[in-house]
């Protein structure tokens, strides 16, 4: 089923696009490029029934300026109240544009690039000091890679064999000021992370039923620690925001917000 | 003055049987963490490849609850992080630079800002790295941890107080730096003394407090006794606790002395003569303040730690000129003999 027709991701994205208009805010280029690996992970993938069962697989959404794409996640699949979305961004509420791990479900507080890799590998040995079969995730964006602490994490990882852990990166070939490859290239990124010791799978980051398949197949115990490296489409599904370096940072005007809208559709 | 006198939890490590000399403070604290880590599961020990000579026992008895990070500072907080939000208790271990400046950020977004009870342990407090050279003096670890209100801040004096400092802080739910000293000279009258937010105080001399961080409270305890021959009275006030200050404690030591003198292997700001000179400030205390600390960064001016120490005017003979210099510790009657 290709993404664009993905019921919950059309949900997750109609609802990061209100709520973005809502707050007048920008990252939603960002959010949309994610959507659908959220919706593989909080559809199915996550062992996390309860936000506060200490058994729960850790997600680390290391990228935290898609907060607003993980609060709309945990809103659709019933994990967040509509009440407490519609708190994103007004003044004294907890839920910002990046997140903190005061909001239930969210595990760790992010924003600053780079940390988030180091959270979860560190999850992942607690797990393995602790003597349990749970997981840890981490979301991270493409141009992150920059920061030299992503790249000690994969070092630790890969040298304890952490199979436990599995880090996406959402390969959007964009960061802020400009495409990745003319800021500082990172091909070939596969061969980077296999380089480094990683189990490397190359996946269409839209292809919600594919990523799940790829993270349920994942061997765990005492085997190379995974990597999804996921092309994505920056402003996936809104046309005029799809590949545009400005969609980083902009808020949508009323005639964009009506065009995205009418663009996602509003079917099942 | 009641409080030299409290009774505390102390523990103070025998001496080498062989060589009947202490061990240096850093081993007398790896000791100690040996020991709660022996009686509680959930610590985890990480350190970012130092520690050679040192932690080769803790390593022996925490087997798979040890980890050589490697030199990798940033992770090895990242790591703690994780570690602690599934309820472990992780003490982290390099060179107080590289313990805490590298990773400052991850200190501040993970440990602190998650609430999480995550142990940092910087080794070479100030000056102590001598002929390393200065990449390895910590002399502003003090003012940025200061700079976080929520991270504790322990600043032993010597072998005996880093152990006894290590035992008392286990109930403390949130992050700590361990500013461990590499000496190993006992401060005299000092016998291991440590409480969260206390002074320790030397003496009951009423002409001058001086209030010492770390181990340099040896060459203040020795200066006590220079300025004494000259007909003055000094206590010397060890701050180990540095967050939470010792407020009231600084308080009624300050109040009815004239002077007081601060030493730290530490730059001005941020450290110990500033947190006193808040307390003086804040509290309106009719109390003159003089300060010794690093002046500037010791480029190009290594040498051992007694060099240092006298090159940055930090030894005893210094300090006491420095009291000696300072009209103020016979300028005003004092409160004791004040008629009413």
């Amino acid at each position: 089923m290709s993404l664009q027709q993905h019921p919950l991701s059309r949900q997750i994205r109609r609802s990061v696009l209100t709520q973005s208009k809502r707050a007048n805010v920008g990252h939603i280029g960002s959010a949309l490029s994610v959507v659908d690996l959220l919706s593989a992970l909080y559809g199915g993938v996550l062992d996390a029934r309860s936000a506060d069962d200490p058994e729960r697989d850790r997600f680390v959404l290391s990228k935290g300026h898609a907060a607003l794409a993980l609060y709309c996640t945990l809103n659709a699949t019933g994990r967040l109240s509509d009440e407490a979305l519609a708190s994103f961004c007004v003044d004294g509420s907890a839920l910002a544009t990046h997140p903190e791990h005061v909001v239930s479900w969210v595990d760790f507080s992010t924003g600053s690039l780079g940390l988030g890799l180091s959270f979860a590998v560190g999850a992942a040995l607690a797990a393995r000091i602790q003597v349990s079969r749970r997981r840890a995730f981490a979301l991270l964006s493409d141009a992150e890679c920059n920061e030299g602490s992503v790249w000690e994490a994969v070092m630790l990882a890969a040298h304890h064999r952490l199979g436990n852990v599995i880090a996406l990166v959402d390969v959007n070939g964009q960061q802020a000021l400009g495409y990745t490859h003319d800021v500082l290239d990172m091909a070939p990124l596969s061969r980077r992370w296999e380089a480094f010791g990683w189990d490397v799978h190359e996946v269409d980051g839209h292809d919600v039923d594919g990523l799940v398949h790829t993270m349920e197949s994942l061997p765990e115990i005492h085997a190379k620690p995974h990597v999804l490296l996921a092309r994505t489409t920056f402003g996936k599904g809104v046309s005029y925001m799809e590949n545009t370096i400005a969609w980083h940072y902009m808020p949508m005007s009323d005639e964009q917000y009506a065009q995205a809208l009418s663009e996602l559709g509003d079917g099942p | 003055m009641v409080h030299e006198k409290r009774l505390r939890t102390q523990r103070t490590p025998e001496p080498c049987p062989r060589t009947g000399r202490h061990a240096p403070m850093r081993n007398a604290f790896i000791g100690a963490v040996q020991e709660i880590a022996e009686r509680d599961r959930r610590v985890v020990f990480l350190t970012g490849d130092l520690g050679f000579m040192v932690l080769e026992p803790l390593a022996e008895r925490l087997r798979e609850r040890f980890v050589n990070v490697g030199v990798a500072e940033q992770n090895m907080i990242g790591l703690a992080t994780g570690l602690a939000e599934a309820g472990l208790v992780p003490f982290v271990y390099s060179i107080g630079t590289f313990a805490s400046m590298r990773p400052y950020e991850l200190i501040r977004d993970g440990p602190l800002l998650h609430s999480l009870p995550v142990r940092i342990i910087g080794v070479g407090a100030g000056l102590d790295y001598g002929h390393n050279g200065v990449t390895h003096y910590a002399l502003e670890d003090v003012a940025i941890m200061r700079a976080q209100p929520d991270m504790t801040i322990i600043a032993p004096a010597d072998p005996a107080q880093a152990a006894a400092a290590a035992h008392a802080s286990t109930a403390i739910d949130g992050p700590i730096y361990f500013r461990i000293g590499k000496t190993g000279a006992a401060v005299a009258g000092l016998d291991g003394r440590f409480e969260l937010g206390r002074l320790e105080l030397i003496g009951e001399g009423r002409d001058v407090a001086i209030v010492a961080l770390g181990s340099i409270a040896a060459e203040a305890v020795q200066a006590r006794a220079l300025v004494e021959r000259q007909g003055i009275e000094a206590t010397v006030a060890v701050v180990a606790s540095v967050q939470p200050a010792p407020t009231e404690d600084l308080i009624e030591l300050l109040e009815d002395r004239p002077l007081a003198i601060t030493v730290e292997a530490h730059y001005h700001t941020g450290g110990l003569g500033s947190l006193v000179a808040e307390v003086i400030a804040e509290h309106g205390l009719a109390c003159r303040l003089a300060r010794i600390a690093v002046e500037r960064m010791p480029r190009g001016q290594t040498g051992s730690l007694a060099f240092l120490n006298d090159a940055h005017r930090l030894c005893a003979r210094a300090i006491a000129a420095t009291i000696a210099a300072e009209p103020y510790h016979t300028s005003r009657p004092r409160r004791s003999s004040a008629t009413p």
